[in-house]
């Protein structure tokens, strides 16, 4: 139960973060897609500027986790195209959608009772792609 | 009777969060995950959904360990609700307002969203179901949702895996796919906008 609760407990920091900075908001990814003001870029800015001096700290420490295991974190890919033309596509339904998978959860749980069409639509999306996948370039 | 601290406090949080509170929330948010011997990544989710709900007779994509995902979808459970908590308990002193810029007003003019500075909502209006029915409300939900789940898929993240986690990790093929998500996003933003909303 309690190991449980402690990944609910992230996703609430985490919903919480994502309303508070209108990080869900259609309007504000408009804006950022704009250029229009520095809060988009900020948010994510200051969290990659901040996330990079935390990853090399781990590193360098060999910091262990909870269960006593040195912290790895998975390399991606070295290709390129699989994040183009994925990255395009995603980008596309970001802008047209306002909304990021974060967000999806986040205004289900405030109340917006059709993200359950958009949720099922996303899935449906990744589905596709796990039926196609062997006829895309990667 | 709740005690007057415990107000404050909810005082506090309700305030709109400016971005370098939110930034190193974020972070808090990958750290912890990273502690616990995971990886911050919303989108993989849907796999999971995809996986769970027998998908895995289907393609072999879905042919996982899916059942040790859990936790991820605990993560998801706990951003819906932390969106319950911040709108009902934490919203602003103005309302559900977006803040966004005096020029984002006018740009939202010309696609024909007509709000005054400071009257934009946070929530979009087309999130509802009667908007599910008509041409737009369909092409945002159904589209758009689309495109995001087939894409983050496709690209092997999201923003939370690749912008935040993999940025973070000085990822190379993280730096393409941020480069893919603002390509498309400009790409709809300025080409496909006018067509659909005009």
């Amino acid at each position: 139960m309690m190991r449980m609760s402690r990944y609910i407990l992230v996703g609430i920091i985490f919903g919480v973060t994502m309303y508070k900075t209108e990080a869900v908001s259609w309007f504000r990814i408009f804006e950022m897609f704009h250029f229009q003001s520095f809060h988009m870029y900020g948010l994510i800015g200051s969290a990659v500027a901040l996330g990079i001096l935390v990853v090399q700290w781990i590193k360098r420490q060999h910091l262990k986790s909870v269960e006593g295991k040195e912290i790895v974190i998975p390399e991606k890919d070295k290709s390129w195209k699989r994040y183009i033309f994925g990255g395009f596509i995603f980008g596309l339904g970001w802008a047209l959608a306002g909304v990021c998978p974060g967000p999806m959860f986040v205004l289900l749980g405030a109340g917006y009772t059709v993200f359950v069409v958009f949720l099922l639509s996303a899935i449906t999306g990744t589905f596709v792609y796990g039926v196609f996948r062997n006829k895309l370039p990667h | 009777m709740v005690p007057e601290f415990l107000i404050e406090i909810r005082d506090f949080i309700s305030q709109p969060w400016p971005w370098w509170v939110g930034g190193p929330m974020i972070v808090l948010v990958m750290f912890i995950l990273l502690f616990f011997g995971k990886e911050f990544g919303i989108s993989a989710n849907f796999r999971v959904m995809c996986a769970a709900d027998g998908a895995d007779q289907l393609a072999d994509f879905f042919q996982f360990d899916w059942q040790s995902q859990g936790w991820n979808l605990l993560v998801a459970l706990g951003a819906m609700f932390g969106g319950y908590l911040a709108a009902h308990y934490f919203v602003s002193p103005d309302g559900n307002m977006a803040h966004v810029s005096a020029a984002t007003v006018q740009s939202l003019k010309t696609l024909g969203f007509d709000y005054e500075y400071g009257k934009v909502p946070l929530v979009l209006e087309y999130y509802d179901w009667p908007y599910l029915f008509t041409l737009k409300g369909l092409l945002i939900i159904v589209g758009g949702g689309f495109l995001v789940g087939f894409g983050a898929r496709y690209a092997g993240g999201c923003t939370s895996g690749h912008a935040i986690s993999g940025m973070s990790a000085l990822q190379l093929g993280s730096f393409y796919a941020v480069i893919g998500f603002f390509s498309g996003g400009l790409f709809m933003t300025y080409v496909l906008f006018p067509i659909i909303f005009g």
